[in-house]
């Protein structure tokens, strides 16, 4: 029997994009993004995230690889990946002059809706967006969450099964930052495949269930956010001893983990909350005489955390 | 993409275009209005009546199509260079790229809305003209067709000016330095019979003169050039500006990256 497994909103295969100033933004990029997941990429500033969203929607061409929505190769079946697919980008990218109700009607013209129903879409998502009101206002009279909220309403009004969001809470305070994770929360609840970009861990953690990270152009980590969570709640000590060990020394806590390395050295790991000091006293015990320790630091940690977590 | 589906985008295109020259009526149809009324006035009016007669008519009349023909052509590719170029600077022309509306349809919406701009302002224009003179129109079926062949060859120009644009300069460059010495030397001010041969051989090389001339021959029945050989010559502008544009668009010129 065949088990039934979710198909994929997305999938990426080989992507590399050389800009034409020589510069390498995405160096072999693979991605799979199953349908209905709310799925994280973060990555630092400069990594390659909007570029692999600008060549989803065909705003950038890929030096090479290929795309799939929905399981259809987005260069031949441009309609119908175009149709499933919605974009809130990185940048403002509505006209200033025109006004808030007139974006969203027009876009859905695009899309083949007119008269009532683009009337009716606008006015759902408006709404859903507490953007109702503004309807006549010029767009840049907006403030600029409203313009993210906008750019929201529009890449909605034809109704997309997969919505990409680049950094949308960039630049937006924390009280309508929640309330618009809880909108793309309720979103995704009905069926919508979401992914957004983010170099916040903390609204990635918040959000999604699935996570890649990337860096320089590679993906360094594609997994579930939990994890993740638990990879980097762990640290890793390395242990040089003063003799020579037979085997591993226990420890009764079961938190933590230790494996030989050499007959003069070993490691343990254990949750980044948990103090030292018992090692060194369970050690004693067993009489093994430490000759240094040091902190094996954690990959992810090394290339990003720093520059991640602020 | 479904037919009708098509059809509502490049409604969409058109209706987005007229808003945009309607709703900045002081910058797209006035100036035009107080230009052509003061040619009127001056070369028409005072000027003309000491100029007597151009190509067998009065020298007001002679210049009237030639006028209306200059504001068309001059409106049509003002109105798509300029609304194409600032979608391309606010990126809002991301909306349409993103969207699954054909390349096609994208360069039909905006030429659409330049010849819309061009004709209203030729309306305006051919208005205005009633103050000064009375014509009436020899052919109409003909007249028309040319309105609307030459906005189309100019706005389709406006289109490519502004897919290669990267500043606001770029738009205004070709219209100064191009557009407006084909116009001035188009026949609008006067009959090529003027010329000597040499200056004559010239002409025949500008495209504009064909334009006015037939659109003269549409109002008065009278033309320096044979009407087969410019509506031609139209069509055949038309489709290689069409096919150029396209294949700009396809590969992405000044649009994607
Ligand atoms: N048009 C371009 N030409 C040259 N380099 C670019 C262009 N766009 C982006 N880049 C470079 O590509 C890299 C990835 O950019 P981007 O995808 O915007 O990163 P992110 O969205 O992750 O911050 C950056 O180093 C950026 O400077
Ligand atoms: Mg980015």
């Amino acid at each position: 029997m065949q088990t039934i497994s979710p198909k994929n909103a997305i999938s990426i295969r080989g992507l590399t994009k050389t800009y034409a100033n020589g510069f390498q933004a995405l160096k072999g990029i693979d991605l799979d993004v199953k349908e209905n997941d709310f799925f994280a990429l973060l990555g630092p500033n400069g990594a390659g995230k909007s570029t692999i969203i600008g060549i989803i929607s065909t705003l950038v061409r890929a030096s090479s690889g290929a795309i799939q929505v929905f399981g259809q190769d987005v260069a031949t079946h441009v309609y119908e990946t175009k149709l499933s697919l919605g974009i809130v980008p990185q940048e403002i990218n509505f006209s200033q002059f025109e006004k808030v109700g007139d974006i969203v009607i027009t876009q859905a013209g695009y899309y083949g809706l007119r008269g009532e129903l683009a009337k009716q879409r606008a006015e759902k998502y408006l709404r859903k967006l507490d953007l109702w009101e503004k309807r006549d206002n010029r767009s840049r009279m907006l403030s600029g969450g409203m313009k993210r909220r906008l750019m929201i309403a529009r890449a909605l009004v034809h109704e997309p099964k997969l919505l990409i969001l680049d950094e949308p809470t960039a630049g937006v305070d924390i009280e309508l930052r929640r309330s618009m994770w809880e909108f793309l929360q309720e979103l995704n609840r009905n069926g919508t495949t979401i992914i957004l970009t983010t170099h916040y861990l903390e609204e990635a953690e918040s959000l999604c269930r699935n996570i890649a990270i990337i860096n320089q152009g590679q993906i360094v980590e594609n997994t579930s956010m939990r994890k993740l969570l638990d990879k980097l709640a762990r640290q890793t000590l390395v242990f040089d001893t003063c003799d020579e060990l037979a085997t591993a020394p226990t420890f009764e806590d079961a938190d933590i983990q230790c494996n030989m390395i050499d007959s003069h050295s070993f490691e343990i790991s254990l949750s980044t909350s948990r103090d030292i000091n018992g090692i060194y006293a369970a050690l004693s015990e067993q009489g093994i005489l430490i000759r240094g320790m040091r902190n094996k630091t954690n990959r992810l940690e090394e290339l990003f955390l720093s520059s991640l977590k602020n | 993409m479904l037919t009708n589906h098509k059809y509502i985008a490049f409604e969409t295109i058109l209706i987005k275009e007229i808003r945009r020259f309607t709703r900045i009526w002081l910058q797209t149809l006035v100036p035009p209005a107080i230009t052509i009324g003061l040619y009127f006035l001056i070369f028409g009016n005072l000027i003309g009546s000491r100029i007597g007669q151009m190509g067998g008519f009065d020298y007001m009349d002679f210049i009237v199509p030639g006028l209306i023909m200059m504001a068309v052509i001059q409106n049509a590719y003002a109105n798509v260079s300029s609304s194409f170029f600032s979608n391309k600077f606010q990126r809002c022309i991301e909306e349409i790229l993103v969207s699954p509306v054909p390349n096609y349809i994208i360069l039909l919406g905006f030429v659409a809305g330049g010849m819309a701009r061009g004709v209203a302002v030729g309306l305006i224009v051919t208005a205005m003209s009633f103050f000064f003179t009375s014509l009436h129109i020899e052919h109409v079926f003909l007249t028309l067709l040319v309105v609307l062949l030459t906005s189309m060859v100019f706005s389709l120009a406006g289109f490519i000016n502004a897919l290669y644009a990267n500043t606001f300069d770029d738009i205004s460059i070709i219209p100064t330095f191009v557009l407006t010495p084909l116009i001035y030397l188009g026949g609008v001010f006067y009959s090529i019979e003027l010329l000597p041969s040499f200056g004559q051989w010239i002409s025949a090389l500008n495209p504009v003169l064909y334009m006015v001339n037939t659109f003269r021959y549409g109002i008065l029945g009278t033309s320096d050039v044979n009407i087969v050989v410019a509506l031609l010559m139209l069509g055949v502008f038309s489709a290689g500006l069409f096919g150029v544009a396209l294949y700009l668009l396809r590969k992405g010129t000044g649009l994607r990256q």
